[in-house]
C-alpha cells in the first residue's frame, strides 16, 4: 500500500469528522464509483493497426472511431501534435502522412494502416532540430507555440511536394493553419527561411 | 539584505483600479540607459522557450498525463434559459468505465459569482453547467453526457441587450437585467453649454460584435490530490487567482493548493479566471482518488468561457471653428450574458484626448447569453472604434485634417484627474507613423477614386494603461558553476517573459544566457506576482527581476572583497569580472568565485518598486491604415497598417514585433470577419467552430510596421518598460474603418466591416 493511499483514506475519514474539506459531497458516492473500475482496456471491437510512425514500425489495437490524433497522443504519447478544434478546421494536429499534410484529428486512425505517419517528434535528429524548425525558432514563428507543431509540418509538407515553393505557394499551403495569436508574418518568414535554408544546404 | 517596506500600490488592472498593500524596495536602483548602451536589452533575442515549443517536447496543460488519470467532461444547458426539475444520472452512472458524476443532486453548494452556485439550477445561457461526469475515457464521459436525463422548466428568454433593458423583457434576475439597477455615469464639465456654443456637432450610433478569444488550447486543468494537498496544472494567466478561488471553493489553506502552469496555448484574458471546470475536477478526483484531467471542447470554448460583449454607442462630439474638441456625449449598452460581468466601453471617451466638457452613461446589461470576461484591451476596440470615427467626422465638418485635429486635441496631462503623465509621447507617434504611412498622400476627397476598387488611408489613436506596478517578486540564485535560476510567480502566454527575465539577468552579471534557468507559472516556488493581463507583466516583473540581479551583484562584490581580500570600494564589477582597482593582480570571475562556496547557491530577492505618487502611466500610439475597398463585391482588403507606440523601453525587438503583428492581426480580424452570431428565435449560438467563427489566417496578412517612439519611461521603474500586448490590437479597426471611408466616402458604423454592410452602405449612400 502506497502513502498516498493511506493518507487519502486518512482524509477520508478527516472528513467524516468534520476536519477539512466542508465543501466536498463525499459522502453522496454511491457504492459502485466509490470502487476501483478496471483499468482501460480495448474493447471486443478493437482492430489491429500497423503503420510505421516517425519511422518506427507499430503494431496496436485500437477502437475503429479513434481519430489519428487520438492514437498518437493518447496511445503513443506524442503529444507533440495538438488538438485545438478537434474538426478539421484549424490544422493544429497536422502531421505527415507518407509524405503529405493531414489533419490528424480529421481522419481515422485506421485509415493510417499500412502507411508512414511522421509527426513533429519525427522531424527531429535525436536533440537536433530540423531546419524548419530552427527556421521557426530564429524568426519567431510563434508565441504560445501550441499550434506551431502543425505550422511546422504543414511548412515541412510544402517544401517535401516543392523544395524551391515561391512566398504564394507557402501562403497557400499554410492557409489551413490557424494561429490565434497572429504571428503569421513571422511565420511566413520562418517558412520562407527554412525553403532558402534547405535550398542552401 | 536589500531592505524592503510596505505601501499602499494603485494600480489599473482591466477595467478597474485596484489598490493593493505592497511590499517595496527602499533602494529602488536608478534607470538603466538607452537601449544603444545596454548588451541584449532591446536587442532582438529568440526566445529561450523556442526549443520547446517547435520540438514537440512542450508539456501544456492539455498534454499532461498522469498515471490512473481519469477523464472528466462537463453537461451544457442546450437551452438558453430555463429551470431544473430534475436530473436522473443513473443510465450514466451504470455506463462501464464511468467513475463518478457531480450534479446539484449531489454536489454541496459552492458560491459561484456573486449570484450563483456551482451547479446552479437556474441555467441562465446556452452553455451554463448542469452536471459533470469522469470515466476511464473522454469517449466515455462523452457518451455518459447523454445518458444524463434532465427534466427542465424552459423559461422566456432575451438575447438581446436592448430588449433586456425594456419593461416587458424576462427577467434574469428578480432585481431585473441591468447589472447594479443603473448605468455606470461620468461628468465633467457642462456638456449641454458646450452643445449650445459649439461651431460643428456630429451625432451618431455605432455597433460593435460580440467577439471570442478562442485561444488554441482549450481551457483545461489536471488535478491530483497526494493526502490534503492539490496540485493543479491548469491552462490560466493568473496562478495565484486560482489558487484562492480553488482553496475558498474547498474551504481549504492556501497553502495546500498549488498551481502549475508551465506552457500554456494562449489566453487574451479569457484564463484570467479560475473556471468552474477546476474545482468540478477536484471534487470529483477527491471522490474517485485519481488524478483527473478535465478539458472543456471547441463548442464549450465558443459558448462558456467569455467574450468580448457587444456594444451599442451613441456618440455626439462637438468643436469650434479652430479645431478644439469641446463637447463628448457617451451613452451605451452591452450585453453581458446571465452573470456579473462588464460592457463598458467609455475608458476612451473620458480620456483620449483633452476635452473639458464630458459625459458618460453606460449600461451592462444581463441577457440568457454567454459570460463576459475581459478580452486584450476590455473596452478599448470598440470604444476607440466609435470614439476615432467620430473624431474623423467631425473634423471633417470642420475641414480639418483628422491628423492635426487629434494632434490639436492632444491631452498634456490627463485629463479627467489633470495629473501628470510620467511620459506620452503620442505627438512623436503621429508624426512618425504618419510619415511611414505617406499620410501626406492621402487622398482629400473621400470616394475619389476612379473604378470600382477604391483605396483609403485612415488613422485612429490609443491609449490604454500598462504601467504595471508592485507587489511583483523575484528570486535569483546562483550555483557552485557561475550558472543562475530566476524564479517568478509569474505566467508565459506566449509572450516572452521567459525570455526577457532571462536577458536582464544577463544584461546585470553577465551570465551567459544558456546558463540561465528561467522558472515561472508555480504557486509552490515562485514568489507572488500579479495575474498576467492588462499588459502589465513585463513593466510589473521586469524590475523586480533586474532588483533581484542587482542585489546579487552586491552580494557578490561582498563575497570577492572576503575572498580577494580587498576593499569593497576598489572592487568593480566588469563583463562579469570582479576585480580591484587598486592591484590588477586580484581578479576573479563568477564561476571562479562560486567555486570557493563549494555546494551553496547564493540567493538574492528582487521586489518591483513603487509607482510614483501623482503621475499617471499609460501607454498612447497611432495606428495608420491603407485599405482597398472593392465596390462591386463590397469585400475590404487591408494593405498596409504602420503602429507607431510609446510603450516605455522594448525589452526584447524580436518578441515585441510578434506581439505587435498579433494584436494588430486580431484587431483587423476583429474590424473584417469575427463574429459571434445568436440566434435570436432561439436563443443559441449558430457559429461555434472555428469554420464558422472567422479568424484570420496567413493569407489576410497586410504588410505591417512596427515603430516604437519611446526609448524608456524612467519615472516608471527601473527598467522603465510599460506594456505592449493590449495597445497593438486598441486602434486597428478603428483606423481600418476610417480608411473604408476615405476610400469609399461612405462611413461603416458597425463591425465587423463584412461585404454585405459595406455594399448596404453603398446603395444607401
Amino acid at each position: 500500500m502506497s502513502p498516498k493511499d493511506i493518507s487519502r483514506r486518512k482524509f477520508i475519514k478527516n472528513l467524516g469528522g468534520g476536519v477539512v474539506g466542508a465543501g466536498v459531497a463525499i459522502q453522496t458516492l454511491s457504492a459502485k464509483t466509490r470502487k476501483e473500475s478496471k483499468p482501460p482496456s480495448k474493447s471486443d471491437s478493437a482492430v489491429a493497426l500497423t503503420f510505421t510512425v516517425n519511422k518506427k514500425p507499430i503494431t496496436l489495437l485500437v477502437e475503429p472511431e479513434s481519430t489519428l490524433a487520438d492514437v498518437l497522443r493518447n496511445d503513443l504519447k506524442l503529444t507533440g501534435t495538438k488538438v485545438v478544434c478537434n474538426h478539421g478546421e484549424c490544422g493544429a494536429c497536422t502531421v505527415l502522412l507518407d509524405g503529405r499534410a493531414v489533419y490528424s484529428c480529421h481522419m481515422l486512425a485506421l485509415d493510417a494502416q499500412g502507411k508512414s505517419v511522421t509527426t513533429i517528434e519525427g522531424l527531429m535528429d535525436g536533440e537536433k532540430l530540423h531546419p524548419v524548425q530552427e527556421a521557426f525558432v530564429e524568426h519567431d514563428g510563434l508565441q504560445c507555440g501550441f499550434c506551431t507543431p502543425g505550422q511546422v509540418m504543414a511548412a515541412e509538407a510544402i517544401l517535401i511536394k516543392n523544395p524551391k515553393p515561391g512566398k504564394e505557394e507557402i501562403i497557400e499551403g499554410m492557409s489551413g493553419n490557424l494561429c490565434r495569436c497572429a504571428a503569421y508574418p513571422n511565420i511566413l518568414k520562418s517558412a520562407v527561411a527554412a525553403a532558402e535554408k534547405l535550398n542552401k544546404s | 539584505m536589500a531592505e524592503s517596506k510596505y505601501v499602499k500600490s494603485k494600480i489599473f488592472f482591466e477595467e478597474e483600479f485596484e489598490e493593493k498593500l505592497a511590499e517595496v524596495p527602499t533602494d529602488p536602483k536608478g534607470p538603466w540607459p538607452a537601449n544603444d548602451n545596454l548588451k541584449i536589452i532591446g536587442k532582438p533575442v529568440s526566445r529561450i522557450d523556442g526549443y520547446d515549443k517547435v520540438s514537440g517536447t512542450a508539456v501544456y496543460t492539455f498534454d499532461i498525463n498522469l498515471p490512473r488519470m481519469a477523464q472528466a467532461r462537463i453537461l451544457r444547458s442546450a437551452v438558453p434559459h430555463a429551470k431544473i426539475k430534475k436530473i436522473d444520472t443513473g443510465k450514466a452512472e451504470s455506463l462501464p468505465g464511468v467513475l463518478g458524476i457531480l450534479s446539484s443532486n449531489n454536489a454541496q453548494e459552492i458560491k459561484w459569482f456573486n449570484t450563483s452556485s456551482l451547479f446552479d439550477t437556474h441555467l441562465r445561457y446556452q452553455g451554463d453547467e448542469i452536471a459533470c461526469v469522469v470515466a476511464e475515457s473522454e469517449a466515455i464521459a462523452l457518451k455518459a453526457l447523454k445518458l444524463i436525463k434532465i427534466e427542465f422548466d424552459e423559461l422566456p428568454f432575451t438575447v438581446d441587450a436592448k430588449e433586456a433593458m425594456g419593461e416587458k423583457a424576462p427577467k434574469i434576475y428578480d432585481e431585473g437585467n441591468i447589472q447594479g439597477g443603473k448605468p455606470f455615469e461620468y461628468a465633467r464639465g457642462d456638456v449641454d453649454k458646450a452643445f449650445q456654443e459649439a461651431d460643428a456637432i456630429v451625432e451618431d450610433t455605432f455597433d460593435t460584435q460580440v467577439a471570442i478569444h478562442n485561444p488554441t488550447e482549450v481551457h483545461c486543468s489536471v488535478v491530483n490530490w497526494d493526502g490534503d494537498d492539490l496540485t493543479v496544472w491548469d491552462s490560466t494567466q493568473a496562478i495565484y487567482g486560482v489558487r484562492d478561488t480553488v482553496a475558498d471553493a474547498l474551504k481549504m489553506p492556501a497553502s495546500k493548493v498549488r498551481i502549475i502552469k508551465k506552457y500554456m496555448g494562449g489566453g487574451f484574458g479569457s484564463k484570467l479566471e479560475c473556471g468552474k471546470y477546476t474545482v468540478m475536477a477536484a471534487l470529483l478526483a477527491r471522490k474517485i482518488g485519481r488524478p483527473v484531467r478535465i478539458v472543456v471542447d471547441r463548442k464549450e470554448m465558443n459558448l462558456a468561457v467569455g467574450n468580448r460583449p457587444n456594444s451599442v454607442q451613441k456618440l455626439k462630439l462637438a468643436a469650434s471653428k479652430d479645431g478644439t474638441l469641446t463637447a463628448i456625449s457617451h451613452y451605451s449598452y452591452g450585453a453581458i450574458g446571465g452573470y456579473e460581468g462588464g460592457a463598458g466601453c467609455s475608458w476612451p471617451a473620458r480620456q483620449m484626448y483633452k476635452c473639458d466638457n464630458v459625459k458618460v452613461e453606460e449600461y451592462s446589461v444581463f441577457t440568457n447569453t454567454g459570460p463576459t470576461r475581459p478580452f486584450r484591451a476590455p473596452g478599448y476596440p470598440q470604444g476607440i472604434f466609435a470614439l476615432d470615427s467620430a473624431i474623423d467626422m467631425l473634423a471633417e465638418k470642420i475641414r480639418m485634417n483628422p491628423l492635426e485635429f487629434r494632434m490639436k486635441n492632444n491631452a498634456e496631462k490627463h485629463p479627467m484627474w489633470n495629473a501628470p503623465f510620467t511620459s506620452k509621447l503620442l505627438k512623436e507617434a503621429y508624426e512618425q507613423g504618419a510619415k511611414a504611412i505617406g499620410w501626406d498622400k492621402r487622398n482629400n476627397q473621400p470616394g475619389a477614386d476612379k473604378g470600382p476598387v477604391k483605396k483609403g488611408m485612415g488613422m485612429a489613436s490609443q491609449i490604454w494603461w500598462g504601467g504595471g506596478g508592485p507587489p511583483s517578486h523575484a528570486v535569483l540564485k546562483l550555483n557552485r558553476d557561475g550558472s543562475a535560476r530566476v524564479i517568478a510567480g509569474t505566467q508565459d502566454l506566449g509572450t516572452g517573459t521567459y525570455t526577457f527575465m532571462a536577458q536582464i539577468v544577463h544584461e546585470v552579471l553577465d551570465i551567459p544566457m544558456d546558463k540561465i534557468e528561467v522558472i515561472l507559472g508555480d504557486t509552490a516556488v515562485g514568489p507572488y506576482c500579479p495575474s498576467s493581463g492588462g499588459s502589465t507583466t513585463a513593466p510589473s516583473v521586469s524590475p523586480a527581476v533586474r532588483d533581484a540581479a542587482e542585489n546579487m551583484k552586491i552580494k557578490l562584490l561582498e563575497a570577492a572583497a572576503a575572498q580577494l581580500e580587498s576593499e569593497k570600494k576598489n572592487l568593480v564589477y566588469v563583463n562579469g569580472l570582479i576585480s580591484d582597482t587598486s592591484n590588477p593582480e586580484k581578479k576573479i570571475d563568477i564561476p571562479g568565485l562560486m567555486g570557493k562556496m563549494g555546494e551553496q547557491t547564493i540567493t538574492t530577492t528582487g521586489s518591483r518598486e513603487a509607482n510614483p505618487e501623482g503621475y499617471i502611466t499609460q501607454t498612447f500610439g497611432a495606428q495608420f491604415a491603407k485599405v482597398e475597398v472593392d465596390t462591386l463585391t463590397g469585400k475590404i482588403k487591408v494593405n498596409k497598417i504602420v503602429a507607431a507606440h510609446d510603450i516605455g523601453r522594448v525589452l526584447n525587438r524580436k518578441t515585441l514585433d510578434n506581439q505587435f503583428h498579433g494584436g494588430i492581426m486580431q484587431g483587423l480580424s476583429y474590424a473584417l470577419m469575427e463574429e459571434q452570431i445568436v440566434d435570436i428565435n432561439t436563443g443559441k449560438v449558430v457559429n461555434t467552430n472555428l469554420h464558422d467563427y472567422k479568424i484570420p489566417i496567413i493569407a489576410d496578412i497586410p504588410e505591417i510596421e512596427v515603430i516604437i517612439v519611446s526609448e524608456a519611461d524612467p519615472m516608471n521603474s527601473n527598467t522603465g518598460v510599460k506594456g505592449c500586448g493590449e495597445p497593438a490590437i486598441i486602434p486597428t479597426a478603428a483606423a481600418i474603418a476610417n480608411a473604408v471611408y476615405n476610400a469609399i466616402g461612405v462611413r461603416i458604423k458597425s463591425l465587423p466591416m463584412t461585404p454585405d454592410k459595406v455594399l448596404m452602405a453603398l446603395n444607401q449612400a
